[in-house]
């Protein structure tokens, strides 16, 4: 009696397999499901189905029309992997091939030693402030105890401008100290700064640039000691050129604006150039106690307060820390030397994600 | 300042190494600067005898030696005129190394006869130019010796850096002192014997110019002869590079470095009256010593004789007064001169002499009596003579001073413990007595010598200070200085390694924003060109007055008096001047499409301090070149690009700029704007480099520019963000193409269209603009895509469309537009 419907499934089933592509398996679909499909029809007849029978033949249509569903939707997945397939054999790139350029520029190294110098005070309180190139003479020299006669001026290689007003001619700053007056006039104390940025001095050859850049540090307090000059300036070199027991020594000089003064250097080894070992000794920095003069210059009472200072080159550090040979490329602004030695923008200096 | 070991060691009882005593001088600030031994690269000559020369069978100037240098007799042959039988000379065997040419002597055979080594000339051991013959050494040289330890050649050199604050150790004296006093052995007394004079008479003193000279002594030597000095003196001048002129010269010039005490020598015959008057120059003209002449002006101290100017006092001394072999009589001067003076007065005349650099760091004014009567006694040693009174003019000015140390500063200040008893043992071997001690200070007298301890205060306040508080600073100086002083010497002879270091201690448990807002803003501009694409630069701050002066001002106010080279003389006016010029140095290696920028000052008279920061940038020639987009030339919109994402970075709203065609005059005046916020304030400008400065710099182009003005970015506001603005339905797009005039700005059209219907338009973006053969002549095309929000609920057609045609009619209001 259900010899009918076993008759549909398999003639469905014949015409799916022959079904080579989506729109002749569409066809079954609707031969068979559609409004006037031969399942669909015989779903209308159940009617005309003697009452005795009904129950039995509605349940094997309901059996039939999950089977010939879940076989349409088989063949029908089948296909479309089928066709996929076929269509990513054609769908080709060579990856080879170079992406759309996107170009990414690069900081200068005295940016990036300068942002790693401000990491460092910064972590030991220091603000970074700014102070002019051109300057006065009082600033540059007079309040930093070195008089118009003193030959630690002819030491300086001053460029000058052109007098204002009769006065002194101003000067292109032969060192960063301004920067230590101008804080000292307008802050009170404690203070602990680091100023930063360019200098000049009229020498040009292989070790010197007539504009170059230093940074300065000044702290003032009332407890400061030539101990903690040491520590904080150890601390530094250490952290900077990143060798944890790099070896410093301080020895006695003279610096107008400080008293005592000393000269520090690092551990090196002069023929490999490799830091921190190798018995030889290289000059790095000057610093000093800063001079009880410089203070009553800017009205600060040397009884009470009393501190640091210290001074060093950007390009010079710049220099050892990264092994560079040449003083003169770094304003040179030549595009494969920048592409060599400069920094990746996004990766700022932070001391968390080291130095 | 040079010095040789034994002329060291005459001053100083030691038994220290070298290394130990050259370690020291740069532990307690006399830098060491180099040390040479000119005996070490003679070790293995050796004194020898010529036990016979006879003339060579085959060589008519040559002769056979045979020579005994010690281990057995050896044959050479030699081609000096002078080797004959039985004299002494210097051998090198082979495999010795010939200092004048460095080449290794080998055995050899000469013409026949095998020659073992070689007899040398001075020449060939570097010690002179005499090559007329072999060194001819007297005949008791012992045989076998090291010629470098026979003539004392084994004499290490050794050289120092004195910084300013130190005139006492421009002398071995005084650095032999500071070696004992940092405990390397003992200074041997100096205590020169007074010799009377043995007739009276001979030239004096006046001082027209106290203030120059405040006390001068001298003293007349007749009956002299002045020849060469003796080897010893000659060796102690030589060793240190200089040239030995005679007897009483020599004598001059031994006091300068063996006591840092200058002295001149006048040959009295050559004087004019007997009078020598110091006083102010008055334009005469000088002839010195080294042969140049020199106009003395009334800031010179001139030492005048009758007939004139014969010493520009304590510089250089004049040629026509100057001794030499004929001096029979001599007029020995020492002085005190005015440091500042003689420091002004070198300087002006560009000047440097060993006189000088002593002068115009102040000397010892108590060793004055003394140094001349060393000199008396050396020059009576060397020429004889009989010796005249000293005669003098001024008097010895007040030198004498104390200075008080409390104990407990050497640790509050210079953080360390030495000793009360350590400390002032330090001081007195530096030459400081005692003049008081209890438990907490001490004071002492400065010595003579030692001018920079408890010196006179100078101070240069700011005169904007209150005058409270700067007489208090002042007071704080004047009470505290001298004991800074004593308490550097402290910590300088145990040496400043012993201090033990301490960290900084900690403000707060983390510390303050290091950087400034300003600061901040420069960082992020740096990084945010950087990650635009363009390589940071740092270029001069000056450059050539005729480049500079094409960007704009070049006034005088900011051009250099003295620059280095004729090419940096001016003060750039902007960063783009020195870029620009760093682009042509880039296409001249072959690389012409560059993008450089520059975080840096900018030049003028009249911003704050002379000076703005900009960042300012440049790119040159096509964008990159690659297989999927095609390759073009830079054009405006690319520094405009720039400037945009750097303006936003920074926190400058887009919205609240305009943009005007009003240039700087250095960029196309039709190719570029200037950015404005506001009426007044100028953000910055971008274009393309104006044709006329780029071929008269030769600049590779295309290029284009664009400078942001960070001073001119406002602080930023510290306020808490406005809410989101995230309505919850779909936004509608339409666009729009409109036909306006070619004068038209775009920004028109787009201001026009966003306030059309501020509420429900939310973003204007310009998509195409049309120039082409199918406008009417002198119109163009704007593609616009309106961005309509709806808020409340999703809009009706008739919504959209009403707002469309609001749009429409806001733009041809504002800018007579039709829609296309």
């Amino acid at each position: 009696m259900n010899d009918d419907l076993e008759a549909l499934k398999s003639s469905t089933d014949a015409a799916l397999a022959e079904a080579g592509d989506l729109r002749a398996w569409d066809a079954v679909r609707i031969a068979v499901l559609g409004r006037s499909g031969s399942l669909t029809s015989m779903l209308r007849d159940l009617g005309k189905t003697p009452p005795e029978l009904r129950k039995d033949r509605g349940a094997a249509l309901n059996r039939l029309k999950d089977a010939l569903n879940t076989a349409i939707e088989r063949r029908k997945i089948q296909l479309e992997d089928a066709a996929l397939d076929v269509r990513l054999l054609s769908e080709r790139i060579d990856p080879t091939l170079p992406p759309r350029p996107r170009e990414t520029g690069l900081i200068h190294p005295i940016a990036r030693t300068m942002e790693e110098i401000a990491a460092i005070f910064g972590a030991m309180g220091c603000t970074v402030v700014d102070g002019p190139d051109v300057e006065s003479d009082w600033f540059n020299f007079g309040a930093l105890n070195i008089p118009g006669h003193h030959p630690a001026r002819a030491d300086h290689d001053t460029f000058y401008l052109p007098p204002r007003d009769g006065g002194a001619p101003p000067v292109l700053r032969t060192h960063t100290s301004p920067g230590q007056i101008r804080t000292m006039l307008s802050q009170e104390p404690p203070i602990r700064v680091l100023v930063t940025g360019r200098t000049y001095r009229a020498d040009h050859d292989a070790t010197h640039s007539p504009m170059f850049h230093q940074c300065e540090g000044l702290v003032i307090d009332r407890g400061i000691t030539l101990g903690h000059l040491k520590g904080c300036l150890i601390d530094f070199l250490r952290t900077f050129f990143a060798i944890s027991d790099l070896p410093v020594r301080f020895r006695s000089s003279y610096f107008p604006f400080t008293e005592p003064s000393m000269e520090v250097d690092i551990g090196w080894n002069r023929k490999t150039g490799e830091l921190g070992r190798g018995g030889d000794w290289l000059e790095i920095l000057g610093s000093g106690m800063v001079h009880p003069r410089v203070l009553a210059n800017c009205g600060i009472d040397p009884r009470e307060w009393q501190g640091f200072a210290f001074g060093m080159g950007v390009e010079r550090i710049t220099m050892l820390k990264h092994g560079m040979a040449d003083l003169r490329p770094f304003y040179e602004s030549d595009v494969r030397w920048l592409k060599h030695y400069g920094f990746n923008p996004l990766s700022p200096t932070m001391l968390h994600e080291g130095l | 300042m040079k010095f040789t070991l034994s002329w060291l060691k005459s001053h100083l009882e030691t038994d220290a190494s070298l290394d130990r005593i050259t370690d020291t001088l740069t532990q307690i600030g006399l830098e060491l600067e180099g040390v040479e031994n000119a005996g070490a690269a003679l070790a293995s000559f050796r004194v020898a005898h010529v036990i016979e020369a006879v003339q060579h069978p085959n060589a008519d100037r040559l002769r056979v030696c045979k020579v005994d240098a010690g281990d057995g007799i050896l044959s050479v042959v030699c081609g000096a005129p002078n080797a004959r039988t039985g004299m002494k000379a210097v051998f090198a065997s082979a495999g010795t190394v010939i200092p004048v040419s460095g080449d290794v002597l080998k055995v050899g055979e000469i013409r026949g006869v095998k020659s073992a080594g070689m007899l040398l000339s001075a020449r060939e051991m570097n010690l002179g130019d005499d090559h007329s013959g072999i060194i001819e050494l007297p005949a008791d040289a012992p045989v076998g010796m090291s010629y470098a330890d026979y003539a004392g050649l084994n004499d290490p050199v050794i050289e120092i850096g004195v910084t300013p604050n130190r005139g006492d150790c421009f002398s071995v004296r005084g650095v032999a002192r500071d070696l004992a006093a940092a405990g390397l052995g003992v200074l041997k007394p100096f205590q020169p014997v007074s010799i009377p004079p043995v007739f009276d008479g001979g030239p004096h003193w006046a001082i027209a110019f106290p203030e120059a000279c405040p006390w001068i002594i001298g003293r007349t030597i007749r009956g002299l002869k002045n020849s060469p000095s003796p080897k010893w003196l000659q060796d102690r001048l030589t060793f240190i590079g200089l040239r030995p002129i005679n007897a009483l010269v020599d004598v001059t010039n031994f006091f300068t470095f063996d006591l840092g005490r200058p002295l001149h020598v006048f040959d009295v015959a050559k004087l004019s009256g007997d009078t020598l008057t110091l006083r102010r120059g008055a334009g005469e003209t000088m002839r010195a010593l080294n042969g140049k002449d020199y106009v003395v002006d009334a800031e010179d101290c001139a030492i005048c004789d009758a007939a004139g100017v014969q010493s520009i006092a304590g510089v250089i001394g004049g040629e026509a007064t100057g001794c030499d072999e004929t001096t029979t009589t001599v007029f020995v001067e020492c002085a005190l001169f005015d440091p500042i003076r003689i420091a002004r007065t070198g300087r002006r005349h560009q000047l440097v002499s060993d006189a000088r650099q002593r002068f115009e760091r102040g000397l010892d004014p108590a060793l004055m009596p003394d140094a001349i009567q060393a000199a008396t006694a050396l020059i009576l040693e060397l020429c004889g003579g009989e010796p005249g009174p000293v005669t003098q003019a001024g008097a010895e000015p007040a030198w004498q001073r104390d200075a008080t140390m409390r104990f407990e500063r050497i640790a509050s200040f210079g953080g360390s413990d030495i000793p009360a008893d350590e400390a002032v043992g330090s001081l007195e071997r530096l030459g400081f007595t005692v003049r008081n001690r209890d438990a907490d200070a001490v004071t002492v007298a400065v010595p003579s010598w030692r001018n920079d301890v408890a010196a006179v205060i100078t101070l240069d306040q700011s005169p904007l200070l209150d005058p409270a508080k700067a007489a208090k600073a002042a007071e704080g100086c004047a009470a505290i200085e001298a004991e800074n002083d004593l308490i550097e010497e402290v910590l300088r002879l145990r040496g400043l390694d012993a201090v033990p270091s301490v960290s900084l201690p900690r403000e707060s448990p983390v510390p303050a924003t290091t950087l400034t807002p300003r600061q901040q803003r420069t960082a992020v501009a740096r990084r945010t060109l950087a990650a635009g694409g363009l390589m940071e630069c740092v270029t001069f701050s000056f450059m050539a007055r005729a480049e500079a002066e094409k960007f704009g001002a070049a006034p005088d106010a900011l051009r250099l008096s003295n620059p280095i080279a004729a090419d940096l003389d001016q003060l750039r006016p902007t960063p783009l001047a020195t870029l620009a010029l760093a682009a042509k140095r880039n296409a001249a290696r072959g690389y012409s499409d560059v993008a450089l920028f520059e975080v840096g000052p900018a030049f003028a008279v009249d911003a704050p301090d002379g000076q703005k920061l900009v960042a300012s940038g440049v790119r040159t020639g096509q964008t990159p070149r690659g297989w999927l987009v095609p390759q073009r030339p830079v054009d405006a919109m690319d520094a405009k690009a720039d400037l945009w994402a750097l303006l936003t970075a920074v926190g400058v709203s887009l919205e609240a700029l305009q943009v005007t065609t009003d240039g700087p005059s250095f960029l196309h005046p039709g190719r570029s704007g200037m950015v404005r916020q506001g009426p007044k304030t100028v953000m910055g400008y971008f274009g393309e480099i104006h044709p006329r400065v780029l071929a008269a710099l030769d600049l590779p182009g295309p290029m284009v520019m664009f400078e942001l003005n960070l001073d001119a970015v406002a602080e930023p506001k510290r306020r808490k963000k406005s809410t989101p603005d995230l309505p919850a339905f779909q936004p509608v797009r339409r666009d729009f193409a409109f036909i306006v005039d070619n004068a038209v700005a775009a920004e028109n059209v787009i201001r026009a269209a966003r306030g059309s219907e501020r509420a429900l338009i939310t973003g204007v973006v310009l998509f195409d603009v049309y120039e082409g053969e199918r406008m009417p002549e002198g119109k163009k095309s704007l593609g616009v895509e309106v961005t309509f929000q709806p808020r409340e609920r999703t809009l009706t057609d008739p919504e959209i469309e009403a707002a469309c045609q609001k749009v429409v009619a806001a733009v041809a209001k504002a800018t007579g537009a039709i829609l296309r």
